[in-house]
């Protein structure tokens, strides 16, 4: 269960934000997570419910997910394409040198909170 | 109740964890051990390379073992039988073991001064791989049967790994399994990657495996 341990990474993020800010309560979190980080949304926004209702800074809070692309860039020519669609093989020029650029995000975005 | 506000944060959920293994790693830099982090899939035979590397290192390194599973204890119990201290961490549920669950096991064991402190960490090929430990040195056994194209279906193990022991290959000749393509996987996903072929059965590739480790320790306390 990959995604318990990241709710429990980010409700401790925004424990430690709550005191640094003297917050009370936080309304909504936004996450920003890459198409092949390996973490499933569903299951994320599952655990999340349970986990966030535990603490008091966060209970009731919202958990919005933006998903970021997955964008392959190829080194031999330069371009960047789909990484989910076209895996890893250029589909331009049919190279193996290629590097993935973004996708592996797990990024705690910003926080609405009082 | 005040009003809402919205406060920008732009982190890694990931950073505290880095942070934290960072600081593990310079502690065992000053005492002077290695940190070795062993992942892999389940059945890859983890524990049977552990207790063969053992008996190899008997009398040249001093070493203890941490065990990290979801549950049970019998790695650890079949860890002690060897004579070396052994420890067997519960990570509740968790599919991977964090810098923090690391530093207190470490704690747990107290191990002293010894040269090397194997993790064997919990078997999947995912989660291990997102979760820096504090580990000197990361290591990835594939076992032969899992097949060559492993380093394609799970590149960040492969990305963070040091090390891949190609186990099992005394069975290579039963399997479609190509070490040449293997070797081309693992290497477009991390040419710094050192590819062993193993057998903890027959003792195959023991020696560059343990001559690998001898330099690696030699070179941890050097760079103290």
């Amino acid at each position: 269960m990959h995604e318990l341990g990241i709710a429990f990474y980010l409700i401790d993020m925004v424990e430690d934000l709550g005191k640094q800010n003297n917050l009370t309560s936080v309304a909504r979190v936004k996450l920003q997570l890459g198409e092949v980080s390996g973490v499933v949304p569903t299951y994320l926004l599952d655990v999340w419910r349970w986990a966030a209702d535990r603490t008091e800074l966060l209970h009731g809070a919202q958990l919005e997910i933006e998903e970021v692309p997955a964008l392959t860039q190829c080194l031999s020519c330069n371009k960047t394409y789909a990484t989910v669609t076209y895996g890893r093989i250029c589909p331009y020029c049919s190279s193996e040198k290629t590097e993935l650029i973004q996708g592996l995000e797990i990024e705690l975005a910003e926080i609405e909170a009082t | 109740m005040g009003e809402y506000r919205v406060i920008e944060v732009k982190q890694s959920v990931f950073a505290a964890n880095e942070k934290s293994a960072d600081q593990l790693r310079e502690e065992m830099k000053k005492k002077g051990t290695l940190l070795v982090n062993l992942m892999s899939s389940p059945g890859s035979g983890k524990t049977t390379t552990l207790k063969k590397t053992i008996a190899a290192l008997n009398g040249k390194l001093s070493l203890a073992v941490m065990e990290a599973d979801i549950d049970s204890d019998v790695d650890a119990a079949a860890i002690s039988e060897t004579g070396v201290k052994a420890i067997q961490l519960h990570t509740g549920g968790m599919c991977h073991l964090d810098a923090h669950m690391c530093a207190q096991g470490l704690e747990g064991l107290n191990a002293g001064d010894v040269d090397l402190i194997f993790l064997e960490n919990v078997g999947n090929l995912v989660c291990p791989a997102e979760f820096d430990t504090g580990a000197g040195v990361n290591v990835t056994i594939l076992s032969v049967p899992e097949g060559d194209d492993k380093p394609l279906k799970y590149p960040l193990m492969y990305q963070v790994c040091d090390v891949v022991l190609v186990n099992k290959i005394d069975v290579a000749p039963y399997f479609d399994f190509d070490l040449e393509k293997l070797k081309k996987n693992v290497a477009l996903r991390n040419p710094k990657a050192l590819v062993i072929p193993f057998s903890a059965k027959t003792g195959e590739g023991l020696d560059a495996w343990t001559e690998w480790l001898s330099r690696k320790v030699a070179e941890w306390k050097s760079s103290q």
